[in-house]
């Protein structure tokens, strides 16, 4: 979907974000800059509430000297790019097969009840759509909002976090069950503590720093 | 089980801090500048003997792939681009690489870009990890600091930066030509071979790109020795990796074993067991998404490694093991895949964009119950040719859960669309 | 370096610097394709070139494999490439089915029908019956423009249209946004595309999803009568197939000559077509009454009579425009020699370009083709990319080799590619400031503008200068390029329709008042004052409308006739068509008036004009050829030591789609000059 109408208002960086901008085209070579179009992308994108609009694509183009064309391409290419508005909090729920194992058709029904269509901006700006393989499987089902990752969720804790942030109140990112990040959820496992690692390390045979 | 002094991972859980400080205590950056001085054809001789295969899915071995690059540099700069652009479903174990071992991972992006000639480092990080890359930079700005990398890196005389980039969401930029495509600046397509990155890579120079698993494992590797890495696991299978276990286990999570391990024993060991317990399997993807499931009857001493998995047509791939028990529709966990692939195509090349979205279609009826038992066979005619066919392995990967389910579960296909017709009428 | 390969069993030599695709072409084994396009860079995407390779683990696309990627076998078996295999037939057909389960049926309404390369290629590889049972996909169509009209549910997604904007036009326009099976091509939001050689994407679409919007509908192609010519709209003489129906011009394409336009043309030449109906005069006309009143051809030519009659010889002049044939100049020029007068000029935009220091100071020596091997490019007073769209494009196709490196004195403009800019002004061609050192093969290249100027004799002669001091003149390189946009200005040149004094010159000819009567031969950018004007051409244009006389002629798609083209290369057009109503050939017009003032030119037909011009004037003689002379000529016009002025060259196109007669009688081209005009007052 593509929001096309010009909203008249002109796009420009803001000074922190032109230093940002311009610390990632520091990243490539000379004559390379157009590699940094998805970090520049990605920052103008932030600074517009989490969408581009027709006039960051002009920017954008005009910034690093692209046609708009081409910023359109990449900007419609890869799936993180928002080309219509999205709520402050922007849900996307993996719905890949892991995530699709562990529960995540039930958290689909929450968002579309309390949200409503994908997509689509409710009255208490929110939206959601459901994406592809998050890539954190062993904490399956996952909701990534906005940059951070809500794992091993269930049907109630979604409802919860929903609700807390209508509530305009922090939630904690991360998993949802006592666990620590992708470890089995095992009492019983043994965490080696700092000192244990540092002995077992010390006491490792290293032929290869031998001459 | 593999013993903690064999670990390469120590802080794959991130119990203790991913900082320099610790990160030196468990042995990171240690003496990484003998190892330089040691000179690159010993790192790459050490790599070539551990047998470490890729630890990306393709499982081709790493120090081969290191001993492409043009021995010298010449009029073009020779590039290592890491991948950490981990979308393959089921894949998870980069992550936890980026954010508890960054340093692991950052001294082994030096010691390859040594090896390889290389003075810059690319790593693209999948665009969703946004705190993994805060992470990882974090890292990389604690090595700047303490002059690990940058110039004359742990003062070894080499020159290294190592810049983080980051992708935008689109699981063809896994591919490493489509990484590289990515990584100008580009759309994520990959391109045509040859010419191969070592040759013609990022900006048209010699490159290699590697997963991070690849890269985080060599200091380990080359600090205690081929032999060492090599007595680990099988022949031809060596070492340790990462599996990461998903789906109807009890207890889900990331470990580090040794290549070879028994599915049994991996899943009993440390994700609890299967759901409902081990004979309440039905099915595993070994691999990650794009390699053929087994029926439980496969698994019962299935040994977790390249060979044996192709032996069986499948494959071990990003050792991404998606378990599920009786009680899953496994024709629509597959056909699920097969939307994922659908949406993740680049639409480049003709049978990969028009047969993603045929099978996918035909899979989403067949779970439904809605399509002919003839229909089937179309289906698989589909993904024959569509496999083998296209720019790159999505194809391939498309293809092959579906192969897999018709192989494996046809029954499972045949009965539901016959039961909707019974329940029809 | 060579390479011997098995093809199907039998072994071939082949360079190794060729693509497989290339080789098999070679050896006319057809390979089926819809990407891969020569001019083109390799996409490789439609995979429907795959041919087996003895050793690879699966097809490989032949557009894109070197043979020098090819390996011998295991044990020194020559490397084998097999094309009829089940493997091959295999990946072909599925390539095709796939390429049709999202491909509407509509041929029966599509324009593409008859010359698609999909329905082509499905007789071979298609399977009769569809197994796709899902819905077939619907792609919204974009308007790109007046020219182009897009069918997007066609699209099939080659990106040969994305690759050509990109690469050849040199304007990025074209992207293929979204992907995967959502992939859609199209412009930024739907902005019309500004490109002049845009219409080249419509025969490069494999399918009906870019078709020609003028033609929309108008007919099939196995109904039309195919007449190969040349273009008339620039100077470089495109060749061009003329597709005609009945009695009426249906439609313009490019023919493939390497020398010339590769296989590109300009929209001007493209979508003229619509111009060459409307406007026509279709009877002659006289003025009575100050209102021009549609009469007999006897009439016409009665009055006519009268008029030369009873003019001083001397007090009669005539202008050729610059759409006419050598035949019609050469018989005008016979005809006003006859009557008594040497009073004529090829030159109506008032140039002061002669022919009298040889033929090398007047045309593109080094030939569009030799562009490929320049290293250099100093562009003086010219706009080639509105001058002459196709020749530009060959500059860029140079520069993206970065072997090109190119300077501007003049106006700047977008030109496609990047060049040095070094000043607007004569003053600026100064060797100095040009790093040529390490070129070998500089390209002097001098608009034709530069003649309107008083001291453009000057400039030439200062280039003529720096090309000598550079090196550019030599016997294997002649750098020195005049760039003609007028078609027929090379002939005139050549056939000396050049007034002996300078006072005769068009321009002058028309404002001054002892020319009392003045031919107006298809000439419609002069304004002529005070004179009975006689107007023989094809459309009621500028020059019909002020004229006292009319006499319907024809225009290119309707005579046979000789041009010669920029770099002095002859060519010929052929009637496709006759001109509509009364109109006749030009060339009987002018020897009817011959016989009517008794004065008769003997010619009865149209062979015995060719070769009576050929007899006279050789160099008319070898079709295609570019008959040189010695450059010695270009040393009596160095070192002259007249005044450069400081003024800066003008360019004189101020609308490239308005630029002749027939291009303002299209309403294609007014549709195109309102878009582009539309598009620069939005951008200021």
């Amino acid at each position: 979907m593509i929001d096309t109408k010009k909203e008249n208002k002109d796009f420009s960086f803001s000074e922190q974000n032109l230093s940002l901008a311009e610390y990632e085209l520091s990243k490539y070579p000379k004559g390379r800059e157009g590699s940094a179009i998805i970090s520049i992308l990605w920052i103008a994108q932030k600074q517009n509430k989490g969408w581009l609009s027709p006039e960051i694509i002009d920017y954008v183009a005009n910034f690093l000297d692209l046609s708009q064309i081409r910023v359109m391409e990449i900007a419609t290419f890869y799936t993180m790019f928002n080309l219509s508005p999205v709520g402050a909090y922007h849900f996307q729920m993996c719905g890949t097969t892991p995530c699709m194992l562990s529960g995540s058709d039930e958290l689909k029904n929450v968002l579309y009840k309390e949200i409503g269509e994908q997509n689509s901006v409710s009255k208490d700006n929110l939206s959601w759509v459901e994406v592809e393989c998050l890539g954190a499987c062993c904490n399956a089902p996952i909701i990534q909002i906005n940059d951070d990752y809500y794992e091993d969720l269930n049907a109630v804790d979604l409802k919860n976090i929903i609700d807390e942030l209508r509530k305009g109140k922090e939630i904690k990112s991360g998993s949802y069950k006592d666990r620590l990040t992708s470890a089995p959820l095992n009492k019983n496992v043994k965490f080696f503590t700092q000192d244990e690692i540092e002995r077992i390390s010390k006491n490792r045979k290293k032929p290869g720093l031998e001459a | 089980m593999l013993k903690i002094e064999d670990k390469i991972f120590t802080n794959i859980y991130g119990n203790n801090s991913p900082l320099l400080n610790s990160a030196i205590k468990r042995g990171n950056w240690d003496c990484t500048k003998t190892l330089i001085h040691k000179g690159r054809d010993w790192i790459i001789e050490e790599m070539k003997a551990s047998g470490l295969r890729g630890r990306g899915g393709a499982g081709f071995p790493t120090g081969l792939k290191w001993s492409f690059m043009p021995k010298e540099v010449k009029d073009r700069p020779h590039y290592l681009v890491v991948n950490a652009d981990e979308s393959e479903p089921g894949t998870c174990k980069d992550r936890e690489i980026l954010r508890n071992e960054p340093h692991q991972f950052i001294e082994g992006c030096l010691l390859a870009s040594f090896a390889m000639n290389a003075h810059a480092c690319y790593v693209y990080v999948r665009g969703e990890y946004v705190n993994e890359r805060y992470s990882l930079q974090n890292a990389i700005n604690e090595a700047y600091s303490a002059g690990l990398v940058g110039k004359n890196a742990c003062q070894s005389g080499w020159d290294f930066d190592i810049y983080v980039h980051h992708g935008a969401g689109a699981y063809i930029c896994g591919e490493e030509t489509a990484l590289l495509e990515s990584l100008e600046g580009k759309k994520g397509m990959p391109r045509l071979k040859p010419p191969f990155p070592a040759n013609c890579g990022l900006y048209g120079c010699p490159t290699t790109v590697n997963n991070v698993e690849s890269i985080a494992v060599a200091p380990e590797i080359l600090r205690r020795g081929a032999g060492w890495f090599a007595a680990l696991g099988k022949p031809n299978n060596t070492g340790t990796k990462l599996f990461c276990i998903s789906g109807h286990v009890n207890t889900p999570c990331n470990v580090e074993e040794e290549m070879g391990i028994t599915l049994r024993e991996l899943l009993e060991k440390h994700a609890g067991g299967v759901r409902g317990g081990w004979d309440n399997l039905l099915a595993v993807i070994p691999g990650g998404s794009s390699v053929p499931c087994l029926p439980s009857e496969q698994c019962q001493n299935l040994s977790m490694d390249f060979d044996t998995l192709k032996e069986l047509k499948s494959g071990l791939g990003t050792a991404a093991v998606i378990v599920m028990d009786k009680s899953t529709d496994i024709v629509g966990a597959i056909a699920r895949l097969s939307y994922f692939y659908k949406h993740e195509s680049c639409g480049q090349c003709t049978p990969c964009r028009e047969g993603t979205g045929w099978m996918w279609r035909v899979m989403d009826r067949m779970a439904k119950g809605n399509a002919s038992v003839d229909e089937i066979d179309t289906l698989l005619q589909v993904t024959k040719q569509v496999e083998g066919h296209t720019i790159c392995a999505l194809g391939d990967a498309a293809a092959w859960p579906i192969q897999g389910l018709i192989r494996h579960f046809r029954h499972e296909i045949e009965d539901r669309l016959v039961q909707r017709v019974f329940d029809v009428n | 370096m060579s390479i011997k390969i098995l093809i199907n069993g039998n072994e071939y030599e082949f360079e190794e610097n060729l693509t497989l695709i290339q080789a098999l072409e070679m050896t006319d084994i057809e390979v089926p394709r819809f990407c891969y396009h020569d001019k083109l860079s390799i996409a490789g995407n439609c995979r429907m070139c795959l041919v087996e390779v003895k050793g690879a683990p699966k097809p490989v696309a032949s557009c894109h494999f070197s043979l020098s990627d090819l390996r011998p076998g295991p044990n020194g078996e020559l490397p084998e490439v097999l094309t009829n295999t089940e493997q091959v037939h295999h990946a072909r057909k599925g390539a095709m089915e796939f390429l049709l389960v999202n491909h509407p049926l509509d041929c029966p309404i599509c324009d593409q029908g008859g010359e698609c390369d999909l329905q082509d290629q499905a007789l071979h590889y298609g399977i009769n019956k569809s197994r796709y049972k899902e819905n077939k996909r619907a792609v919204d169509n974009k308007n790109i423009g007046p020219l182009v009209k897009t069918t997007m549910t066609r699209c099939i997604h080659c990106t040969r249209c994305v690759r050509f904007t990109s690469e050849v036009a040199g304007t990025e326009e074209l992207g293929a946004i979204h992907r995967g099976e959502n992939m859609e091509i199209t412009t930024y939001l739907e902005k019309g595309m500004s490109s002049e050689l845009q219409g080249n994407i419509i025969d490069l679409c494999p399918v009906g999803a870019l078709t020609s919007k003028p033609y929309e509908y108008h007919a099939r192609p196995w109904e039309l009568r195919k007449t190969e010519s040349i273009d008339v709209m620039d100077g470089i003489g495109s060749n061009i197939r003329i597709d005609s129906k009945g009695s009426e011009v249906m439609r313009i394409m490019p023919r493939y000559n390497e020398d010339i336009n590769e296989e590109w043309i300009s929209d001007k030449t493209r979508f003229i077509w619509d111009g060459l109906k409307s406007q026509r005069i279709d009877s002659p006309y006289i003025r009575e009454n100050g209102k021009l009143i549609a009469v007999s051809w006897d009439r016409a030519l009665t009055l006519l009579t009268e008029l030369i009659k009873k003019t001083d010889p001397n007090r009669i002049g005539a202008i050729a425009g610059d759409m006419v044939s050598a035949e019609e100049m050469f018989l005008m020029k016979k005809l006003m020699e006859k009557i008594g007068s040497n009073k004529y000029d090829c030159r109506q935009d008032g140039s002061i370009l002669s022919n009298q220091y040889g033929r090398s100071s007047y045309i593109f020596n080094p030939t569009i083709a030799g562009i490929e091997s320049a290293d250099a490019l100093v562009i003086i007073g010219s706009n080639p990319r509105m001058e002459s769209p196709v020749l530009n494009a060959r500059i860029r196709k140079r520069w993206l080799t970065g072997q090109l490196k190119v300077f501007l004195i003049g106006q700047e403009h977008d030109l496609t590619y990047t060049y040095t800019h070094l000043g607007e002004s004569p003053k600026n061609i100064d060797l100095k400031n040009m790093p040529l050192n390490n070129s070998k093969n500089i390209i002097w290249l001098l608009g034709d503008d530069v003649f309107l100027r008083d001291d453009g004799m000057v400039v030439l002669s200062k280039v003529i200068d720096c090309a000598e001091k550079t090196g550019s003149i030599r016997d294997d390189w002649n750098g020195l390029a005049i760039l003609h946009k007028h078609a027929s200005r090379v002939a005139g040149l050549d056939l000396s329709f050049l007034p002996l004094d300078e006072n005769y010159s068009a321009k002058k000819m028309a404002k001054s008042k002892e020319i009392e009567l003045l031919f107006l031969l298809d000439a419609d950018e002069v304004d002529a004052e005070n004179k009975y004007r006689i107007y023989i051409g094809s459309h009621g244009d500028r020059g019909a409308s002020n004229a006292d006389i009319v006499l319907p002629g024809a225009c290119y798609t309707e005579k046979n006739g000789l041009f010669m083209n920029t770099e002095g290369r002859l060519q010929e057009t052929n009637r496709a068509v006759f001109p509509p109503g009364d109109a006749r050939d030009n060339w009987k017009i002018i020897i009817e008036i011959s016989k009517r003032i008794n004065k008769s030119l003997n010619y009865i037909n149209f062979e015995d004009v060719r070769a009576d011009i050929r007899k006279e004037y050789p160099i008319f003689t070898n079709i295609n050829q570019i008959e040189k002379d010695c450059f010695q000529d270009l040393n009596r016009l160095s070192g002259q030591k007249q005044k450069l002025s400081s003024d800066i060259f003008a360019n004189t196109i101020s609308d490239y789609y308005l630029t002749n007669s027939i291009a303002r009688s299209s309403k294609v081209m007014a549709e195109c000059s309102m878009q582009k005009n539309s598009v620069e007052i939005r951008n200021g």
